[in-house]
């Protein structure tokens, strides 16, 4: 039975049958989220991440490329990703010049560029938006920062304004909706990818990154 | 296993129960699951108004489930999603072959979907020499060990670390023996990074996804979904039609709900919101998305206005966590994709009363699940409504193989028992005979069987009737 067919029979069925109207939530009852004051925000987001083995550097906004700085060499890594399309891309490339770290800006096609993407080391990303309530990073790729950026390599440095911070999931839905369409892809992002599926035992780095550094820039 | 006629349950619940070791690991995992639900929601009232809310987004798109199908299918489309339908799962299985021969792919890497072990996915396409991959890591392991998923959610929760240990050293090569769970990972992680980057095609499930907009939603903890539905060129998404809701603005409560209810997770490492394959200028995401509705007996549901309640269902996997039954035998016990209370309720409903109707009497029906049920599905109702359904019920009934279960023997018990509440003489002299005999009878056929597992009970030599007749009524 072609496609065409089995939606005519499925909705067919479904029409057939009318289910009573929608049921109501008395208003005692409906949840919603509570919401922060800007100065909570930073603090319960900061908590949550870190419970989650986010790592969280902060820093005045003013000096967030010595931070910058001060993390990578900290952390060493031999390649860094980056999106040319990044706010922070044309510091990052002159930062990178003068370090160890060798840059590689994901300029072509995922074709061309996945399998240097699986080989390097870290990659920085830019973030959309923080949201307190649950600890997470709203990332919205784009042609200028692509999807798996934030995926594929095995350390991930997030950079999030502590002004982009809302307060809840919510709050943070509405924004991406408002818009005509939704971006094609938005990813929220709690920590490193971690797993419990032997024993229940915490694992993490299992498919996604081991290590998420956000740098906060307040 | 799946959809065998000749499934046993009695002897599945037997084996099960003589496996002590798979007795351990459910005790020790689902204690451990009930201990972090209850942690991330210590709070009585707010999870109440959570309850309530999410019950009321799901049935609020329940009851506009054909327009909300109609109106997610038309934003897909507009956002570059191709959208199919089908009725079945083979149907489901051949649209998806068919997309993978368009595009000559023979390696399939596949992110955690329930909908495809009800289909029989893996299988079908193994037939027709597609690699399908799991890359959910206890999907992996299980898939290595030829085996089905045991819990919804924790796919290899039946087997221990030592377990996983041989079937890593048997089945992957050079894999050396292990216990270490982060070695395990690493293994798993090396093997599985592989095949993500050469995968001609991805697939996965869908949590929800959002009519409004358009948008498949995927909840995840490991990274293997982002990476099935963003590197392969393309993504195949498969959802049962109970999975929309109507606005972005329904997701946190559910969130929040499926999460919690699952793992005891405020929220998961990934949320992934797919609403369109890679757009003009976008350098990766994969160039073709299609989705795959799946009815496969959820119209059948539908149309029930008391068992629909169960398309309510996100599949959080806290009944089974909570049931008493399903914490002693495990999911293989139940020989169906869903175990637990809700696998007790869907399965007969899926594959007929006649074939699977035994597994609601699985249960005390002491209501555990429902009271942890984030949905509040009110499952003990079910399952005794599914049990009265294996008898019979009058006209309107959707369930499959309704009445099959109705015995001669016992319509004519009935019937026996039937007459003699009707005739009061007849009553007593049986009722006095009974006190008299009533330690004597012989536990033979289905009494042996009733008193196997349970005391008989003694028999008064004298009725309450008639001890009323001869004392009266004290009133104190
Ligand atoms: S029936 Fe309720 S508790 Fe069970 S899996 Fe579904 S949503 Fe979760």
């Amino acid at each position: 039975m072609s496609s065409q067919d089995a939606r005519e029979q499925i909705l067919s069925r479904l029409g057939a049958h009318k289910p009573g109207p929608p049921p109501t939530v008395a208003p005692h009852l409906a949840w919603s989220a509570p919401v922060l004051a800007p100065a909570e925000r930073t603090a319960s987001l900061v908590k949550r991440m870190e419970a989650m083995r986010a790592e969280i550097r902060r820093t005045p906004e003013k000096k967030w490329k010595e931070a910058l700085a001060q993390l990578l060499t900290d952390k060493g890594p031999a390649t860094l990703a980056y999106g040319p399309g990044a706010w922070f891309a044309k510091d990052l490339k002159t930062l990178l010049a003068k370090s160890n770290t060798e840059a590689k800006p994901y300029a072509e096609d995922a074709e061309h560029f996945r399998d240097t993407l699986f080989g390097t080391a870290a990659s920085i990303t830019s973030v959309q938006a923080g949201i307190a309530e649950t600890g997470a990073l709203v990332l919205i790729p784009g042609p200028g920062e692509p999807r798996l950026l934030s995926l594929v390599p095995p350390v991930h440095i997030a950079v999030l304004r502590a002004s982009d911070i809302v307060s809840t999931l919510a709050e943070a839905l509405e924004t991406l909706s408002s818009g005509t369409t939704m971006a094609s892809n938005v990813v929220l992002v709690t920590g490193p990818s971690k797993t419990a599926d032997i024993e229940l035992t915490l694992a993490f780095g299992v498919h996604g990154p081991k290590e998420v550094v956000v740098l906060l820039l307040e | 296993m799946h959809n065998d006629p000749h499934f046993d349950f009695t002897a599945s619940l037997e084996k099960a129960l003589a496996d002590p070791q798979l007795g351990e690991n459910f005790k020790n995992a689902m204690t451990g699951l009930r201990g972090k639900r209850l942690a991330i929601f210590p709070d009585a009232d707010e999870l109440a108004k959570l309850r309530a809310t999410g019950k009321a987004v799901k049935a609020r798109a329940l009851s506009k489930l054909p327009e909300l199908l109609v109106r997610l299918e038309a934003n897909c489309v507009k956002n570059g999603i191709r959208v199919h339908w089908a009725q079945t799962g083979e149907e489901a299985n051949a649209m998806i072959l068919d997309i993978l021969r368009a595009h000559g792919a023979t390696r399939l890497v596949k992110g955690k979907s329930m909908a495809s072990e009800e289909t029989g996915l893996n299988h079908y396409l193994e037939k027709h020499d597609v690699e399908a991959l799991e890359t959910d890591l206890g999907e992996f392991i299980i898939q290595l060990d030829g085996e089905t998923p045991s819990h919804i959610i924790v796919p290899a929760v039946h087997k221990n670390k030592k377990q996983v240990a041989e079937t890593f050293h048997r089945h992957l090569p050079g894999a050396p023996y292990t216990e270490d769970v982060q070695e395990l990972n690493a293994m798993a992680r090396k093997t599985l990074r592989e095949k993500f980057r050469t995968a001609h095609a991805g697939l996965s499930g869908v949590n929800f996804a959002v009519a409004e907009t358009g948008t498949l939603v995927l909840v995840e903890n490991e990274g293997n979904g982002r990476m099935c539905t963003h590197v392969p060129p393309v993504h195949i998404a498969l959802m049962g039609i109970d999975k929309v809701v109507e606005n972005l603005s329904d997701l946190p409560p559910l969130l929040r709900l499926l999460t919690g209810s699952a793992t005891g997770q405020l929220m998961t490492t990934y949320l992934n919101c797919i609403t369109s394959p890679r757009r003009e200028g976008e350098k990766d995401g994969p160039k073709e998305v299609h989705l795959v509705l799946l009815d496969n007996g959820r119209t059948r549901l539908f149309a029930d206005p008391q068992l629909s309640a169960g398309l309510r269902c996100i599949r959080c996997g806290a009944c089974m966590n909570n049931c008493p039954v399903y914490v002693r035998v495990g999911g293989h016990a139940y020989g169906s994709v869903y175990p637990g209370p809700i696998g007790s309720v869907l399965t007969p409903q899926f594959e007929g009363i006649d074939a699977k109707g035994d597994l609601a009497g699985a249960s005390s029906l002491c209501g555990a699940c429902e009271e942890v049920c984030p949905v509040l599905i009110p499952l003990a109702e079910h399952l005794r409504r599914i049990r009265a359904e294996g008898q019979g019920c009058p006209d309107t009934c959707h369930v499959r193989g309704c009445g099959s279960k109705r015995t001669l023997a016992e319509t004519l018990a009935w019937k026996a028992w039937a007459f003699l509440e009707s005739n009061p003489w007849l009553r007593e002299r049986l009722l006095r005979l009974a006190g008299l005999l009533g330690d004597r009878i012989p536990a033979v056929g289905p009494l042996k069987a009733w008193t196997s597992a349970r005391t008989t009970p003694k028999l008064a030599p004298k009725s309450l009737r008639q001890l009323v007749r001869e004392e009266g009524i004290r009133h104190e």
